[in-house]
């Protein structure tokens, strides 16, 4: 039984959220977005020329994703350079971002998004990918929607939103749910489960990994609107 | 060229058709064979329609992860051969393949199909079972098919001996500690319809698809693919789905 949660918090209650924008001064766009204690930046670069051109898509654009966990972001020294759990996060970053990006704009061109973790505490693809939705934005890269993403789950017994590292590794056991929803068509681009689950556990879960979303696409716009004005 | 292949697959899925004459929900003929390789500990050889994957399971004695001890180690690998698809080249997998391999790796270890603290021998020095998947032709339905046969092979599974600190392969007596079968059901949207076991042209416009490893109550694994969004009415739906494939896929099985 999982009666109180480690950290104090409401079951549908998320970690304190903050974002930035425009914090790599080089790149196109940028953010930094941290989820309690997990903290990423992502930047952009781009839309530029995709090399090489035989994959170039003459009616659209691509959005090309990389994660990366910086080697002190963990207790446990992460080698540097891609792991093949990077490689899967990066891939699921793009379908999680592309459905939004109006793609068709910007033909036989590559949009990358870069994402660095740099301290970890669970939830650092969620903290990407809301990261990397600001980025986009900031970059001027037109979109039809801002993602939101956060992990919702089971802990013992009870079902939980945004997940730390010590609730994940719960004795009695946890399950994982990253989702990603845009914040005004609440469509989903991004799911992942790992655990143990019932079909009506994860409807709940659905239903608060939704609260849990459109309170960060709140952030989100209101993090936009303080530089660029009305959007 | 794909805009007619969708205007024509939507066209028959609005009479719940497909282009081979199976329902939307229908999955192809499914054939089995595990034994393919004395060498491995288990192996088998799935074939779903045209779809033909090979999947062998190696063992051998390793230091376990520290952060769990005590625990058996497990770990999947894939490779899309080049032989299998004109698509695939060689050289190291790419991202397609190792999400592959992840998400079946994620089936079997959340669903505890193997009982991994069995597999603890002594201090410092516990069983690593190494679970790879060789895509020989590709017709679509990569994940299930790879899924499958990584089930199949790790239930007709026989362990090594132990001798000296070493694996002794000439003796394979005790089985794997299997406790459950899961099942793994790929279920794909192209339009409003949800596909089962999508053939490779359909999978030409599929948008989303839904990876989804289940039991006959829980849910272990799932994985939203493909560059597609998905209502949450229709997840449901979609994960409904998965646990009515359970019991065909179940019976091919046995």
């Amino acid at each position: 039984m999982y009666k109180k949660r480690f950290d104090n918090r409401k079951f549908d209650e998320s970690r304190p959220i903050e974002a930035t924008i425009s914090v790599v001064e080089n790149a196109t766009g940028s953010a930094h977005f941290s989820l309690g204690n997990t903290k990423v930046i992502a930047a952009i670069e781009g839309p530029k020329t995709l090399h090489p051109r035989r994959i170039q898509d003459p009616e659209r654009g691509l959005v090309r994703c990389t994660y990366d966990m910086m080697s002190f972001s963990v207790d446990d020294r992460k080698r540097p350079g891609p792991s093949r759990r990077e490689i899967e996060i990066g891939l699921v970053m793009k379908n999680a971002l592309q459905p939004f990006v109006l793609i068709k704009e910007f033909p036989k061109t590559v949009v990358d998004v870069y994402t660095e973790v740099y301290q970890a505490d669970a939830g650092t693809r969620c903290a990407s990918i809301c990261a990397a939705s600001l980025a986009l934005a900031d970059a001027g890269v037109p979109m039809r929607d801002l993602v939101a993403s956060v992990s919702v789950g089971k802990v013992g017994d009870k079902i939980v939103l945004d997940l730390t590292k010590k609730e994940e590794d719960y004795e009695e056991g946890a399950t994982d749910i990253p989702i990603s929803m845009s914040g005004r068509t609440k469509e989903i681009s991004h799911l992942q489960l790992d655990g143990c689950i019932t079909l009506d556990e994860f409807k709940k879960a659905l239903d608060v990994g939704e609260k849990g979303c459109q309170e960060i696409y709140e952030l989100q716009k209101k993090v936009l609107k303080e530089k660029y004005g009305g959007v | 060229m794909d805009k007619n292949l969708r205007k024509f697959v939507l066209e028959l899925a609005s009479k719940n058709l497909r282009e081979d004459k199976r329902k939307l929900d229908e999955l192809r003929n499914i054939e089995i064979i595990t034994g393919i390789s004395n060498k491995a500990e288990g192996s088998a050889r799935v074939k779903i329609g045209k779809t033909d994957v090979m999947v062998g399971v190696k063992m051998s004695v390793g230091s376990p992860f520290s952060d769990k001890p005590k625990s058996g180690v497990l770990m999947t690998g894939a490779e899309f051969l080049p032989m299998a698809s004109p698509e695939f080249e060689s050289g190291p997998p790419r991202a397609n393949a190792i999400e592959l391999a992840r998400v079946v790796d994620r089936g079997i270890r959340e669903s505890k199909m193997i009982d991994l603290e069995k597999l603890y021998i002594e201090e410092d020095k516990v069983w690593m079972v190494f679970v790879d998947v060789y895509i020989m032709n590709h017709d679509g339905n990569l994940i299930d098919a790879a899924a499958l046969g990584a089930i199949a092979a790790l239930k007709s599974a026989k362990m090594p001996g132990y001798k000296d600190g070493k694996p002794d392969y000439e003796t394979r007596t005790n089985a794997l500690p299997v406790k459950l079968t899961p099942t793994t059901t790929t279920v794909s949207k192209i339009g409003n319809h949800f596909f089962v076991d999508t053939n490779q042209n359909e999978e030409k416009i599929v948008e989303t698809k839904l990876v989804v490893t289940v039991d006959d109550k829980n849910i272990y694994a799932m994985q939203k693919s493909g560059e597609g969004t998905l209502k949450k009415e229709q997840i449901i739906e979609m994960t409904e789905m998965a646990f009515k494939k359970r019991k065909e896929l179940l019976k091919v099985l046995k």
